[in-house]
């Protein structure tokens, strides 16, 4: 322990710690604290059962009072640990309580009715992992089809906007034709354009195109990215123009040369495209909240959120249920967030 | 079959001329270099001869049939860029097969045409690697290759070399050559490198400004350069010029003035009117020597002296201030600073009118 | 490696149908390639982009002005009235602009006037704080990667996952009253307080995106060339000199980017606050967008036209914003060339 202490902290050059020294470790250390410790705190309540869930002070792990079956009685009874006048601690189970006195009576020797005031007894604490949480939304609710409409709206968005982005943004960065830079003109004047700017009108051509509550009303608007085909046309534009010469000399057909030459050049490009599409389309609320008015067609965030809402007592289920909204981007942020970073660094797109 | 014929080609992007009225006829089985310096638009004439760019008047006949609306896949031709453009994502063979892939020949045939090619190369070691794994002239080779492959009617080299280090530009100089002994297949080879236009080509095709200067062989070009553009270009060190005056009328020719007091007969059809009054006189630094007595003296202050080992360079001003450069064989006896006289040969000198022509008859 | 293996072999099974199918659309290309050259091509592959592009942004672009001049609740245009700029008088007068009780469209002056305030703290909290965390990730540290990883994590998190975190964390019996329990201080109604929920939609926005923000002022601050610190140093410059001399000057362009994304997202704050507080208590955290979601969609009697006419008056601002912006970067890159 000491020794990664010394390797985290060890400073270049300087022998005595300056103020910004404690300063920057301060700030590393409560970052980690605030970035990661709500995320934490949210994975340990989702194991929670409700009354766990209650309970004040709050715990980190899921800690239950242990209940044990015992002869004559119908339910399970909380255990309790008892400390007598003699100094001996024995685990009994309570039957009742009746005002500061508790009726209990020991598992082993169930005949006997033990009195005892409550502050003398502790509850025996056990860790208990409540996975009913996760798996009753999925079994009883519709959690199970949230979650396929979300993967649906999700691949099937990020698919489109590879294909139509790619192509247009080829079109764009490769071929000299009257009104390019008109058409890049408004796809970057469109950057300035939110969709809740365009709320209203969009939702009436949804509608009149038959696509109000469904998914692909959901996907469509949604991947003509400006964003998308500016990041792609900006790496297509490193790509030599003598390869596409090259190409065409070697009887290459358009379509081929995109499809052979330049989109598997682009991949890096794309792989970044990908990923903040898949983020997006997962992540996406609004739009999705609008378009979608029938349960069994809402996406994750749509039915978690509706939930939230109906379900205010049963934070259980919506804890563990927003885990589960979370891991999909976590997993993307494990494994591929050193591209995510230097994607934003180099092209500032969110 | 590859006769390339260009009749009043002229290219324009927007109203910038890039090409203006080029005619050339290149023969089956020539090498033409096209050189000039940058911007003259021989890259661009390489590239509506390849059919990657549209000329914008003017016609492209390749073997008597017009190509102009002929796509580039479909001329026949095969191309070696400058920066070798072989397909990253690709294997050297897979590069090599791309192209024959696309015109839907046997696979058989490919696989023969690429092992064929590539033992002609010297590349069949690498033929499973990427470019990227590649040094320059392996590169340089598989670009080759991939337009060998091709069996075309001619080759289109654009600055084939410039990316090699001077010494594996002169081993791969060699070998083009003897590829193209070998193969007997038509060569365009642009270049602004005058050392491999005059040891590659048939045929030089001097551009400037979108125009051709002069069209012929190295050596005549070297020998007769029709006009001064041509002169200063080829040759280097670059050739010495002196503005002259024409003293009097010869029977065959004239009588110029120039430099301090220098007289010489100049061979000249006499009644040209054009030719009279001020003319140049060129004469390459290799064609400079110290003077022995008897000959004419141009004298000379020494500025710099470039010892080479074979041949000493030397910067020198003449009294009239005019820059001199000579290359003097050997290792003379001469430091910066010293007054020398040098002379020349009357017939290896070069004489230009007032317009920059050569003098007919010179 | 053998699992290596077996994923390039499932990928390229993958893939396979997906060439064929590109080398099957191939031969009608080819002919289409001959039939219209290259400009048809461009056309052809710009296509589908600014067909969607067309239908989805541009034209409700376009219509969105005809919507806010019509009135009734008509979902249509065609079934629409001509009112002219009848909802915009609406959205826009009031009986005196100081009290917004007095305005006849007074939810939207509230909305307005929570958005301005929220835009006005959280920029600026969410500047400084980007700013300080990319000077420390700019110092010489260990594993940097991971430090910066640490505070991009949230910006991932959906709206929603943020929402709910919070809401969590924030409620009466939650974690952080309990945290402040534990320090003698008394329980904070986070999120049913006037203030409090203001203050938390604040600092839960700033929690979820600052870690964006640091990122592209880190990317300048790496931009910056090393010598001049070095230079500077050989002068004796103090480093509260260097900071203000050197690094904020040659930062400038990122910290504008930094500044202006940071406003225009602000000025569409809807979702994350949404699910954290849905504009309550009251309407204290009710925002723009959330005004427009409502009169459009949420309530029972829709009124398109006046939302419509809301999201163009919140459009000019994201439009002069922008604008602003790249005045700035104008600016800023003609000094740059004239130094």
């Amino acid at each position: 322990m000491s020794r990664v202490a010394e390797f985290l902290l060890r400073r270049r050059g300087g022998a005595s710690w300056h103020w910004t020294d404690i300063f920057t470790w301060a700030w590393l250390i409560g970052g980690v604290i605030m970035m990661f410790g709500p995320a934490i705190w949210l994975v340990g309540s989702s194991f929670k059962s409700p009354a766990a869930l209650a309970e004040f002070p709050p715990t980190i792990l899921p800690y239950v009072t242990a209940e044990a079956m015992v002869e004559g009685h119908d339910k399970p009874l909380p255990l309790y640990r008892v400390t007598g006048e003699d100094g001996e601690t024995r685990v009994l189970a309570q039957l009742r309580r009746v005002g500061i006195v508790a009726q209990m009576i020991d598992p082993q020797a169930p005949g006997e009715i033990v009195k005892v005031n409550i502050a003398e007894r502790t509850p025996v604490r056990e860790i208990s992992f409540a996975t009913e949480n996760y798996t009753e939304p999925f079994l009883h609710f519709d959690f199970l089809l949230y979650l396929r409409n979300s993967v649906f709206v999700t691949l099937m968005a990020t698919l489109i906007t590879l294909v139509t982005n790619s192509m247009a943004a080829f079109a764009l960065s490769k071929y000299q034709f009257r009104g390019r830079s008109f058409v890049m003109l408004l796809i970057l004047a469109t950057l300035m354009v939110p969709l809740s700017v365009i709320l209203v009108p969009l939702y009436s051509i949804i509608s009149a195109m038959g696509l109000f509550n469904s998914l692909w009303g959901v996907i469509l608007p949604t991947v003509a990215t400006p964003t998308g085909v500016f990041l792609l046309r900006q790496y297509m534009l490193t790509i030599p123009d003598e390869l596409i010469d090259a190409a065409r000399m070697d009887r290459a057909s358009e379509w081929q040369i995109y499809w052979r030459i330049v989109l598997p050049l682009t991949a890096p490009a794309l792989a970044v495209l990908a990923i903040f599409s898949v983020v997006w389309r997962w992540n996406d609320f609004l739009w999705p909240l609008i378009v979608l008015s029938r349960k069994e067609l809402y996406t994750l965030q749509v039915g978690l959120n509706t939930y939230a809402g109906e379900l205010n007592v049963q934070w259980h289920y919506i804890l563990a249920m927003t885990v589960v909204t979370m891991l999909p981007v976590v997993l993307v942020f494990v494994f591929l967030q050193r591209f995510i970073t230097t994607g934003i660094a180099g092209t500032g797109l969110k | 079959m590859g006769r390339i014929t260009l009749d009043h080609i002229a290219k324009a992007y927007g109203s910038v001329e890039v090409l203006n009225d080029i005619n050339l006829k290149i023969d089956d089985g020539e090498l033409v270099v096209f050189v000039g310096p940058s911007g003259c638009g021989k890259s661009t004439l390489l590239r509506l001869i390849a059919g990657l760019d549209q000329p914008t008047a003017g016609d492209i006949r390749i073997d008597g049939a017009i190509v102009n609306r002929v796509p580039a896949a479909d001329r026949g031709l095969a191309m070696v860029f400058q920066s070798y453009a072989l397909y990253p994502h690709m294997t050297v063979r897979r590069n090599m097969a791309f192209g024959l892939e696309n015109s839907h020949m046997p696979r058989k045939e490919i696989e023969a045409r690429i092992t064929e090619a590539a033992r002609m190369l010297e590349i069949e070691a690498y033929l499973d690697r990427r470019p990227g794994q590649l040094s320059g002239g392996q590169r340089q080779r598989v670009a080759i290759g991939r337009a060998i492959v091709r069996n075309p009617t001619a080759f289109l080299l654009d600055e084939p070399l410039s990316n090699l280090d001077a010494e594996l530009r002169v081993t791969m100089r060699a070998e083009l050559a003897s590829l193209h002994a070998r193969l007997k297949t038509t060569m365009i080879y642009v270049t602004h490198d005058q050392v491999e236009a005059m040891t590659l080509a048939d045929r030089i095709v001097v551009l400037r400004g979108g125009r051709i200067e002069q069209v012929d062989t190295p050596l005549n070009l070297f020998n007769k350069p029709e006009n001064l553009f041509v002169a200063g270009f080829i040759g280097a060190p670059n050739m010495n010029f002196f503005p002259g005056q024409v003293e009097e009328t010869l029977p065959d020719g004239l009588s110029v003035s120039f430099l301090d007091g220098q007289k010489t007969p100049v061979k000249a059809a006499t009644n040209s009117g054009a030719a009279m009054g001020a003319v140049t006189l060129g004469v390459r630094p290799q064609h400079l020597h110290l003077a022995q007595d008897g000959e004419p003296q141009i004298p000379v202050q020494v500025r710099l002296v470039e010892a080479l080992g074979a041949e000493t360079v030397v910067h020198a001003t003449a009294s009239g201030g005019e820059r001199v450069l000579a290359v003097l064989p050997g290792q003379p006896a001469i430091a910066k600073g010293d007054r020398i006289a040098l002379s020349y040969r009357r017939d290896l000198l070069h004489a230009f009118d007032g317009d920059g022509m050569r003098l007919a008859g010179n | 490696m053998a699992a290596s293996t077996i994923m390039k072999k499932t990928g390229a099974a993958l893939v396979a149908p997906v060439g064929w199918l590109a080398a099957l659309i191939d031969p009608p290309l080819r002919a289409l390639q001959k039939a219209t050259g290259l400009n048809g091509m461009a056309a052809f592959f710009l296509a589908p982009n600014m067909a969607i592009f067309g239908i989805f942004v541009l034209f409700p672009l376009v219509i969105n002005f005809a919507y806010s001049m019509t009135g009734g609740s008509a979902l249509f245009l065609s079934g629409r009235t001509y009112v002219g700029a009848e909802q915009y008088e609406r959205l826009l007068t009031c009986e005196n602009y100081l009290d917004k009780r007095s305005c006849v469209e007074d939810l939207f002056w509230n909305a307005a006037g929570n958005t301005a305030l929220f835009v006005l703290f959280q920029v600026a909290l969410m500047t400084v704080v980007a700013m300080i965390t990319a000077l420390i990730l700019n110092r010489e540290l260990r594993a940097r990667g991971f430090w910066r990883a640490v505070f991009f994590f949230p910006v991932l998190l959906s709206p929603v996952v943020v929402g709910l975190i919070w809401r969590w964390i924030l409620q009466r019996q939650g974690l952080l009253n309990y945290l402040l329990h534990q320090f003698g201080i008394d329980q904070v109604l986070w999120l049913t307080d006037r203030f409090w929920a203001f203050a938390a939609a604040i600092m839960v926005s700033v929690w979820a995106h600052m870690g964006f923000y640091a990122l592209i002022l880190l990317a300048g601050l790496q931009a910056i060339p090393k010598d001049l610190y070095e230079a500077a140093e050989m002068d004796g410059t103090r480093p509260a000199r260097v900071f203000w001399r050197i690094t904020l000057p040659l930062l400038m362009p990122n910290l504008i980017v930094v500044i202006v994304l940071a406003l225009i997202r602000a000025v569409q704050i809807f979702d994350e606050v949404y699910v954290l507080t849905g504009g309550g208590p009251g309407t204290s955290t009710m925002f723009l967008t959330q005004y427009i979601y409502e009169i459009g969609f949420a309530q029972l009697i829709r009124n398109p036209g006046l939302a419509a006419a809301a999201s163009i008056l919140m459009g000019a601002v994201l439009v002069v914003l922008t604008l602003l912006q790249l005045a700035a970067s104008r600016r800023n890159q003609n000094a740059g060339a004239a130094k």
